[in-house]
């Protein structure tokens, strides 16, 4: 596997440390990290789950809407911090990978851009709407 | 390719009877192509005595890793700078503010130094982001790697041989059990299955937890890496100012009678190395 830019490894050595939920995309959109914070919330410990792709995200992290409905792929906050390249808020509700409970959270993505303009990916911070 | 160690002592100049056998210049490699390529790595004080060697080169290219006084002090005194017959390029970390230029000339200009940057005859200067281009034969890729500031770490393959320099480079910082996967570790691919590895050892084991986010290695840290990237050789560099020849010889002892995967060779001012 392809070493990572110094700024995402950096990124995931801050996100080790802080108790806030923290995931880390690469450039091609896989997620490459979740931190342990997040794993409480998405129900599943990354060293299980291990990097998913960005064909596969859609399928294994089921989100909606607070009204229960879908949203779009091109809305959630990391696809359009991926892909329009600005960061991006949202509240929506995510299924737990182990329980399949519905969760509350909002969400921020910011894009990822290292020295010289290279995109590298995007990180996004999340927490439970309760816990505000 | 053959690679000659002129100065190996990190943060500062450490001249004195204590130093003469690892030397108390700061960090300079010279590296020589097969095609005659003269590339130098680093322009700490050990360019200073360069100079000499690459008498009749019509090129030099210095690398610089990154910005930090020991790494570009020696520029200043380096003759083939201010000849106009040589034709001089100096490569260096980008920022996201300040070209490179413009970073180097806050030294190269009064009152740090007489003569500013922009008056050398034949010299020029390169924003580097991580990526590869070639110098003659030898491909150069430059990544950055893990240390405070905007830092390059460097890796010349020829056709033959390849050499990882990583002099300032503090992959532990951070990790919880290192080394972490190759894929998360900081300067990995530059050293993968590098003929020879020259690494910061900065400090013993107990000294780096005294100095976790300085930017520098154990040399518990440095061999981890090594075994961990295949690599054939590794080279102790950037020694503490603090550490003495009698310092330095038994913490290099210690590495050598230990059992590893590679050959280990303490960084001595004027070692030379003869890559095939």
């Amino acid at each position: 596997m392809a070493q990572q830019p110094i700024e995402l490894i950096l990124l995931k050595q801050w996100a080790e440390h802080i108790a806030i939920p923290v995931w880390i995309m690469d450039a091609d959109g896989n997620l490459v990290f979740y931190n342990e914070p997040a794993e409480a919330i998405l129900g599943r410990r990354f060293d299980e789950a291990g990097e998913i792709n960005a064909e596969e995200l859609a399928d294994r992290f089921v989100t909606t809407g607070l009204d229960g409905h879908p949203v779009p792929t091109k809305e959630l906050p990391v696809v359009v911090a991926l892909t329009e390249g600005h960061p991006a808020h949202r509240e929506l509700r995510i299924q737990a990978l182990d329980t399949g409970q519905s969760r509350q959270i909002e969400i921020t993505a910011i894009p990822i851009r290292g020295q010289g303009g290279r995109d590298l990916g995007a990180v996004a911070l999340f927490w439970e709407s309760a816990q505000r | 390719m053959r690679v000659e160690l002129w100065g190996t002592r990190g943060s500062v100049a450490a001249a004195g009877p204590d130093t003469v056998e690892y030397g108390g210049d700061t960090s300079c490699v010279q590296v020589t192509g097969p095609e005659g390529e003269e590339i130098l790595l680093d322009a700490g004080s050990g360019i200073r005595l360069v100079s000499g060697s690459v008498a009749g080169a019509g090129r030099v290219d210095i690398l610089l890793t990154h910005l930090h006084m020991d790494h570009i002090q020696g520029l200043g005194f380096f003759p083939p700078l201010f000849d106009p017959g040589v034709e001089t390029h100096i490569w260096g970390p980008s920022s996201t503010t300040l070209s490179l230029t413009e970073r180097l000339s806050r030294y190269l200009s009064p009152p740090l130094f007489p003569v500013r940057l922009r008056e050398l005859p034949n010299t020029e200067v390169h924003d580097l982001s991580p990526g590869g281009f070639e110098i003659g034969s030898v491909t150069v890729t430059a990544d950055f790697v893990c240390h405070p500031g905007t830092t390059l770490g460097y890796r010349l393959d020829t056709e033959l041989a390849a050499v990882a320099y990583l002099p300032d480079h503090e992959p532990a910082l951070g990790v919880e059990r290192f080394p972490d996967a190759p894929e998360w570790t900081s300067g990995n691919t530059l050293m993968m299955h590098a003929d020879l590895l020259i690494h910061d050892t900065q400090y013993t084991d107990s000294e780096y937890v005294e100095r976790v986010g300085w930017g520098h290695s154990s040399f518990t840290h440095a061999t981890m890496l090594a075994e961990r990237a295949g690599v054939r050789r590794l080279v102790s560099f950037h020694h503490d100012p603090g550490h003495t020849d009698a310092d330095l010889n038994r913490l290099n002892r210690e590495v050598t009678e230990a059992e590893h995967s590679f050959e280990f060779v303490p960084g001595r001012v004027g070692t030379v190395f003869q890559l095939a």
